[in-house]
């Protein structure tokens, strides 16, 4: 067999060697990778850079960052990232035709970081058709690593909610081990996800989920939720909500005089936020409270001197003018990018779309811009990169770590 | 049906040369042009919509995205779960948001100027809560996904997906856009307009106000509902992003730069909606919000006509000696 090739080969030789010399003179040319030429990688994306998405924009400014950060320091294998990024408004309809320009006009070698459940679900069907990568996108949902087989060319980037309720359930079955837990929940996919990882992280214990509530995202208030929860003999409740809700979940809590544990997803766990609570709530809504989280927080003053704070204060004060450094999207961004340049290189010189793939499914990095000690890795069974969790604490005005990082996949 | 629609050589000329040139775009232009071009069309007809309830009728609709939901939902539940073919499905549509205007038409007697264009607002605001209320059906804020349409038998060979898609709206463009011109020649368009320019005065001649309202809502939510499911078409996905609060203002702030007077003004309003937001790109990426808002305040100033009333007052006064210059009222 192996001779048989070689013999084919050698015949094939002059052939080539004749298509070579056809194509140096612009008559044939063999097939060259699409956005790929020796000096440059064309990536594309989409990001909500204005409707009612649009503070996820900051996202895009921060891969833009790094790549240049990058760029300037010899790029990816010798050639250099450009990433057309595009707005698309969060508007399925809009990143549709978006993503056909950007593959039939642009040529681009793949897609990056596109924003979104319902944008990337519009566009994964015709990805997978046409074999182009669709790396790292941006939302939490399980979709991405769960229908693999399906859509073997997409793969999602954040930690899902999945994860993070498992996490919590796993940790509270380890210290409150009677604990009863009541939910609050948003009533759409992502506060269904959190009731299911929860559920799957208490594991036996799920039993001692006592009372489940739900609010629309078209409620004012979710005060008559939050009594019915407090009213159950919960001693410990999870707080599933969207940044709203959230913090009136905490202001409730804090004026009814909830003594209980406080679980808090991590959408609605940045500093503002927590600011925001305690000043309808009191001191007693915000502190003790738990959350987590996967990337590092600009924030923080104890993660002050990380590599990757260092990093990403050095990248930002070159190639990120007018950015708000502690805004945490700008650091997903950077924390997405790096595992981008990462799978490039990993990919090697002789750039195709499949072997970035086949490098995205087999990652196993530290990223610098994850929370110390939280390991980003893949592979063909598992395409859910970030799985590892930090738990928080919060307390005088910010967050600390509680215990050691925990694995939702274990 | 009895009076005699005249139709004027010069708008069969302009009509037939429009045609020729929609028949020939997608073979020259890149198939992504052609696949964004439907998309226009399908903002074209929504304005169209507009044009007949607000240009025509003088009632506001903030709510126009609520119908284009209802026409997109309507596909995708029709084709992804009956298994209908698309076309049938746009019929469907259609039909749906005809019955759905002439309630949304029957409530909106009550109301005129700000206040019924806030009480379609309402309308708009409601479609996302309500998708994800019934979520069996529509598949909550996931969505429906369903495979691409492609042209239907023997065309499938000729035509490409983008090319189809195109010519379907495109035709759909000129369908709607005919039966527009002639409905709106006779008897029916003098009512609506007679309404918008003094109810009592329409009344006296026997016109029956209630009636022609609810009409011009239904005529126009079909429209809607007709575009929503061509973009449902052409995206093989909705959710309800697809069909946001802002898609409504939009179409409206669309139609007003196009020229809500005129039913050229919709094809204008179309191209506006679906090409504005990516030509604002080239200059930076967040501002399409911001090239909209100028538009608008400049249009509203110095063209109240939207581009399409601009165009034709040039063309008067080119035409026309100054002194015959008679008030202009374009239909």
């Amino acid at each position: 067999m192996q001779k048989h090739r070689f013999k084919l080969l050698s015949a094939l030789a002059p052939i080539a060697a004749l298509g070579i010399f056809a194509g140096s003179c612009g008559i044939a040319q063999a097939d060259p990778v699409p956005g790929v030429t020796p000096t440059e990688i064309l990536l594309g994306g989409t990001h909500p850079y204005s409707g009612p998405a649009s503070a996820y924009g900051v996202i895009g400014k921060g891969i833009l960052a790094y790549f240049a950060y990058v760029n300037d320091h010899g790029g990816v294998n010798g050639r250099k990232i450009t990433f057309k990024d595009e707005d698309d408004a969060y508007n399925p309809a809009q990143t549709v035709q978006l993503v056909k320009g950007l593959v039939e006009q642009d040529h681009v070698f793949a897609l990056f970081n596109t924003l979104g459940t319902a944008p990337n679900l519009a566009i994964r069907q015709y990805l997978n058709d046409q074999k182009i990568p669709q790396l790292f996108v941006s939302t939490g949902a399980t979709t991405w690593g769960t229908d693999a087989a399906k859509y073997p060319w997409t793969i999602g980037f954040n930690a899902d909610y999945q994860a993070e309720a498992v996490v919590f359930g796993k940790y509270i079955v380890q210290h409150q081990p009677n604990a009863k837990v009541a939910v609050i929940y948003q009533n759409d996919d992502f506060g269904q996800d959190y009731l299911t990882g929860l559920a799957k992280g208490m594991g036996a214990k799920a039993s001692q989920i006592v009372k489940k509530a739900s609010y629309e995202v078209s409620d004012p208030d979710v005060r008559s939720q939050i009594s019915t929860l407090q009213a159950s003999g919960a001693d410990t409740i999870l707080i599933a909500a969207t940044p709203k809700f959230a913090i009136q979940s905490l202001a409730d809590l804090g004026q009814l005089g909830w003594k209980g544990e406080t679980y808090l997803s991590n959408v609605s766990s940045a500093s503002t936020m927590m600011a925001a609570a305690t000043k309808t709530g009191g001191d007693a809504a915000t502190n003790g409270v738990i959350s987590d989280a996967y990337t590092i927080d600009p924030t923080n003053p104890a993660l002050a001197n990380t590599p990757g704070m260092k990093l990403y204060k050095d990248v930002l004060a070159k190639y990120g003018q007018g950015l708000d450094p502690n805004n945490a999207f700008v650091l997903y961004g950077m924390a997405a990018a790096y595992t981008m340049v990462d799978t490039l290189q990993k990919a090697g010189k002789d750039l195709t779309r499949e072997k970035v793939m086949d490098a995205a499914i087999h990652l196993n990095e530290n990223n610098p811009f994850l929370w110390p000690g939280v390991t980003l890795t893949t592979s063909p069974g598992d395409r859910f990169p970030v799985r590892e969790l930090q738990l928080l604490k919060y307390g005088n005005g910010g967050w600390s770590t509680v215990g050691s990082i925990i694995d939702a996949r274990k | 049906m009895t009076n005699r629609a005249r139709v004027p050589a010069a708008n069969i000329i302009s009509f037939a040369i429009a045609a020729a040139v929609v028949a020939v775009v997608p073979w020259i232009l890149p198939p992504y042009i052609s696949f964004e071009l439907a998309y226009a069309g399908a903002y074209a007809i929504a304005i169209l919509g507009l044009v007949i309830l607000t240009g025509m009728n003088g009632q506001a609709s903030l709510g126009h995205g609520a119908f284009m939901a209802v026409g997109g939902y309507a596909v995708a539940i029709a084709v992804s779960r009956a298994g209908w073919p698309p076309e049938a499905a746009i019929l469907i549509a259609a039909v749906l948001c005809a019955i759905f205007g002439w309630l949304v038409g029957m409530v909106a007697l009550r109301l005129s100027g700000a206040y019924l264009a806030l009480a379609t607002f309402a309308l708009a605001v409601s479609v996302a809560p309500v998708l994800k209320r019934f979520k069996d059906a529509t598949g909550g804020a996931q969505g429906l996904t369903f495979s691409t349409a492609h042209a239907p038998g023997a065309l499938a060979t000729v035509l490409d997906n983008e090319r189809w898609l195109y010519y379907e709206a495109w035709l759909l463009v000129g369908v709607l856009f005919a039966a527009s011109w002639f409905a709106l020649q006779g008897r029916l368009g003098r009512a609506l307009r007679a309404i918008r320019d003094n109810e009592i005065a329409a009344v006296s001649f026997g016109i029956n106000p209630a009636f022609y309202k609810a009409l011009a809502f239904a005529w126009s939510a079909a429209y809607a509902g007709i575009a929503g499911a061509l973009i449902a078409n052409a995206t093989a996905f909705v959710s309800p992003d697809t069909y946001a609060l802002n898609l409504s203002i939009t179409l409206l702030i669309g139609g007003v730069l196009g020229g809500l007077g005129s039913m050229w003004g919709a094809i204008v309003g179309g191209f506006v909606v679906e090409f504005l937001p990516l030509w604002a790109q080239n200059i930076s990426t967040a501002a399409s919000p911001l090239i909209y808002g100028i538009s608008l305040i400049v249009v509203m100033i110095a063209v109240p006509g939207g581009i399409v009333g601009a165009i034709q007052r040039v063309a008067h006064t080119i035409t026309r000696p100054r002194a015959e210059g008679k008030p202009e009222r374009s239909t």
